[in-house]
């Protein structure tokens, strides 16, 4: 049986609500922690088969026609055993949710870096070695890198204009008109992206690093031309993904490929410098923006203007515009994004694709106009939230952006700091204080779950959706233990796996609350069933401490059970909500700087998030996720950037001691407060997604904390010390 | 080539393309896929191990140089069940969440701790004469050369204050 369920507005009534104080919610060890502590918790690239042969994938070194020169002799390397080059081998990671192939063929390189042929050995040294030693070069014509130079892709643009902007921009008493860039950014998940392939038959069991199963089994089966029910995906286990394995990546098509040849099973594993190269980035920003105000700072009018760009092919164009559409209120606007094809590696979603540089951008101006209009900044933006999305008028579901700002104000002190910059000085350093609002959309995904109940009155959990660092295994255990009475201790959860029913997969911070709710469902499936018996309504039925209660009536749920199981399956679909109401997560995010005057060095002293992300499912691992999100908003200020070749356009810092992710002593103590928050449009659990929001102000907080510490305003990220050093006088 | 390596206690007999890496001989001979591989360059610290109590990036080093150690990986830091003091406060601590840095972080910060027990210093080690004090800023600089992208610094810096203090 199961219970189908689509969120179509607040009202859940025959829907069992979670109760106060139990597990759900608790501050609780993350279930796998054990695992991940003792080293026995197995990644894609640890199952080892009997036979595994090992795949190196080779890199395209220019763009144009492919031609492997010595693949005959490098195939006569003792111990090589495949030199392989398919045209179903994948140009690029598939991007998230496409549910079929990306751009495939190896003959004709469309970016520097494309996978164009894969080395297959007895052992990794030989085949690292053959690798190596295989010569390919490229033949073409020099092809668009530069978004100076890119053609704008027409089909791709974005625009959406409310009012009279341009008259609100001639006619503003005060008005800021600023250009920012932002650069590439990748994901650098510590774990490569990494495929086990094992055929029995003309069936293909994979074991992936993958975010997203639901979608990546129609992807690979597409791929490689065979029926989805022919694949099983398999990945209990990814160590980090933040949108890189959203899709399948190219190891996965071509271990797939090489094991059916050879008839014996192949790993692939992405070499760290194939991570940045092969799978998707973020792509680099050009963002205009034009804040008109009144002297007392309410906006009048408000532009948005972005460039990015993409290979050509691939539907994806960085969504930088998503927040500015409901974040503040201005009766006139003007939203307007381009996206150019460049042959560059490809672009897709990263952590919080969209808010991540549009919000960053968009707070590090709201900055400048509360300079300008000599109004505190927290101030500003209270002053210009919206009753309902401009533009559409659709009523927010829960708007606490407001709640944020204020409580984050109280909890920093941010009350003492002096109105202008320059002010503090210790040392050499100078210090200043910024803050920024946090926003991001919030989605739901279709998922499904299934819930069993053993006859001894145990649970297990099964969906494929994956736990990459989020902490799924724990939030769906506590959610089934709140649905059943169960101690959490009593719950087993099963995941990453196509053979279980297919959850939303772990991205855009849907995963928590879409499979989630889904656990829920299939739960209320079993309380329906259990209170049937029961002779109960089942909103009568009391299921507590592993015993199932209707008025005096109290039975263990093994007699309930009578010695057979029971399962509940649970089916979410998204529904009106999406279009009746503005659904979002709200934060604000203060930081303390010192800014050294002779180095031009930042230290982020303090760092400070308070958000409100609907129910808090687990709070040690909720304030983990928020945690992460706020580092990646420090390394989106401060460190990370992609630098691109200017002639070929290959990544020029495609690894991890060239390419700055956040280190332990860049990041001070985060300190994370979350907001209750429960969303009535978002299901019976009213949660929402937590992963993404943080890195939407915090790097803004750190920019404007800069601006305040010593005068200089960083428009172009990162602010690294030499831009920081020319702006200081 | 004919090789042993004595790994958590374990002598092991193996013979191994003396390009293998100790990081490789440990994952794919041995079987202990506990340390893991992010970088293979010695760029990330996921594959720190402890080599005769000093941490080292095992990718960075050749198996057959270390016929005489004796290597720890993560596998050997419990005690049977239980867990080491360290272990117990990353998980009290929620100092992780992919898990794919951690068992570098924990081997790093075990042996972190002996060395500034043995008071060996570092780039912020303001008194190099008298007793190392692990503050916070002695311990985010010791721990820089563990890479988390899952950013858990908070949550592993908490972890090592807590078992420092003990
Ligand atoms: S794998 Fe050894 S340092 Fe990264
Ligand atoms: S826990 Fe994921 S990289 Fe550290």
């Amino acid at each position: 049986m199961t219970l189908d369920y689509q969120i179509d507005g607040p009202e859940n009534e025959e829907l069992t609500k979670p109760s106060q104080g139990g597990p759900l919610g608790a501050d609780m060890e993350r279930r796998d922690g054990r695992d991940k502590v003792t080293g026995s918790a197995c990644y894609a690239a640890e199952y080892r088969p009997k036979g595994l042969l090992h795949g190196v994938l080779k890199r395209a070194p220019g763009t144009g026609a492919v031609r492997l020169s010595n693949a005959e002799d490098v195939g006569t390397i003792p111990g090589v055993r495949l030199v392989l080059q398919d045209e179903r081998m994948i140009r690029n990671a598939a991007q998230g949710t496409a549910g079929e192939a990306p751009v495939q063929g190896v003959s004709k390189a469309e970016y520097v870096g494309q996978p164009v042929a894969l080395v297959v050995a007895e052992n990794f040294e030989t085949a690292w070695h053959a690798a190596n030693r295989l010569q390919i070069s490229c033949e073409g014509a020099s092809l668009p890198v530069l978004p100076e130079n890119g053609e704008v892709d027409d089909d791709m643009q974005e625009e959406a204009i409310t009012g009279e902007p341009a008259t609100a921009f001639s006619d503003a008493e005060v008005f800021v008109d600023e250009t920012y860039t932002t650069p590439a950014l990748t994901s650098a998940p510590m774990e490569p992206h990494a495929a086990v392939a094992e055929w029995h038959g003309d069936r293909l069991t994979l074991h992936g690093s993958l975010q997203m199963l639901r979608y990546n089994r129609l992807e690979l089966a597409d791929s490689l031309g065979i029926e989805p029910e022919k694949v099983r995906l398999r990945a209990p286990f990814v160590g980090g993904g933040f949108g890189s394995k959203l899709g399948i990546s190219a190891d996965c098509v071509a271990a797939a490929l090489a094991a059916r040849e050879l008839g014996q099973p192949v790993r692939v594993v992405q070499h760290r410098r194939q991570v940045f190269e092969v799978n998707t980035r973020r792509s680099e920003t050009r963002q205009r923006i034009r804040l008109a105000a009144g002297r007392d700072g309410r906006l009048t009018g408000l532009g948005h203007e972005a460039r990015v760009s993409n290979l050509p092919g691939e539907e994806f164009s960085e969504p930088v515009l998503q927040g500015s559409y409901f974040a503040y209120a201005a009766p006139n606007r003007l939203l307007r994004s381009d996206l150019v094809r460049l042959n560059r590696p490809a672009a897709g979603s990263v952590r919080a694709p969209g808010e991540a540089v549009g919000v960053t951008v968009f707070e590090v101006a709201m900055d400048e106009l509360a300079g300008k209009c000599g109004i505190d900044p927290v101030k500003l933006r209270l002053r210009n939230l919206p009753e309902a999305e401009p533009g559409s008028d659709r009523p927010f579901s829960s708007h606490r952006l407001a709640d944020c700002l204020t409580k984050g104000r109280d909890s920093f002190g941010w009350d003492d700091r002096p109105a202008e910059p320059r002010q503090r000085r210790e040392g050499e350093w100078w210090i200043g204080t910024g803050m920024a609002a946090a926003v991001r959309v919030n989605m739901v995904m279709p998922a499904e779950a299934r819930v069993r109940l053993t006859p001894e009155g145990r649970a297990v959990v099964e969906t494929d959706m994956t736990d990459i660092g989020t902490g799924t295994y724990s939030i769906l255990g506590q959610i089934a233990a709140e649905g059943l009475g169960l101690a959490v201790d009593d719950v087993d959860v099963c995941l990453g796996d196509t053979d279980l029913p297919a959850g939303s997969g772990s991205g855009g911070s849907f995963g928590a609350a879409s499979t989630g709710t889904a656990v829920w469902l299939a739960c209320e499936e079993i309380r329906r069933e259990i209170a049937g018996r029961m002779g109960c309504d089942a909103q009568e039925l009391t299921l507590s401490d592993g015993h199932a209660a209707c008025g005096n009536d109290r039975r263990s749920l093994p007699e309930v059970l009578a010695g057979e199981p029971l399962s509940g399956r649970g089916k979410l679909e998204p529904g009106e909500a999406l279009e009746k109401v503005r659904q979002a997560t709200w934060g604000a995010v203060f930081s303390e700087v010192a800014v050294n005057d002779v180095t031009g060095e930042v230290r982020v002293r303090r760092l400070q998030g308070t958000f409100a992300v609907g129910r808090v499912l687990n709070q040690r691992t909720a304030r983990s996720q928020a945690q992460g999100g706020m580092t990646w908003g420090l390394g989106l200020a401060l460190t990370e950037g992609m630098a691109h070749d200017r002639r070929d356009g290959h990544i020029v810092n495609r690894d991890l001691a060239e390419y700055h992710v956040p280190v332990n002593a860049d990041v001070p103590h985060l300190d994370v407060h979350l907001l209750e928050d429960l969303d009535p449009w978002a299901g019976p659990l009213a949660a929402k997604g937590i992963g993404e929001l943080g890195i939407c102000g915090s790097g803004s907080a750190i920019l404007n904390a800069i601006h305040h510490a010593c005068g200089v305003r960083i428009r172009d990220l990162p602010a690294t010390p030499d831009r920081i050093l020319s702006g200081l006088t | 080539m004919q090789t042993t390596l004595t790994v958590n206690g374990t002598r092991h007999q193996l013979d191994l393309d003396p390009r293998v890496t100790l990081l490789d001989a440990l994952r794919e001979h041995i079987g202990l896929t506990g340390a893991k591989k992010g970088c293979d360059h010695g760029q990330c610290g996921a594959c720190t191990v402890i080599a005769d109590g000093r941490r080292i990036n095992a990718c960075l080093t050749l198996a057959v140089m270390h016929a005489d150690a004796e290597i720890v990986t993560v596998e050997g830091l419990a005690e049977g069940k239980t867990l080491s003091a360290m272990q117990q406060a990353f998980l009290d601590h929620d100092g992780m969440q992919c898990g794919y840095c951690t068992p570098g972080q924990l081997c790093s910060a075990t042996a972190m701790l002996e060395e500034a027990r043995a008071g060996r210093a570092s780039h912020v080690t303001e008194d190099l004469e008298g007793t190392t004090r692990l503050t916070r800023d002695e311990i985010t600089e010791r721990m820089s050369g563990n890479l988390c992208r899952c950013a858990c610094y908070s949550g592993i810096v908490a972890a090592i204050e807590k078992v420092a203090a003990e």
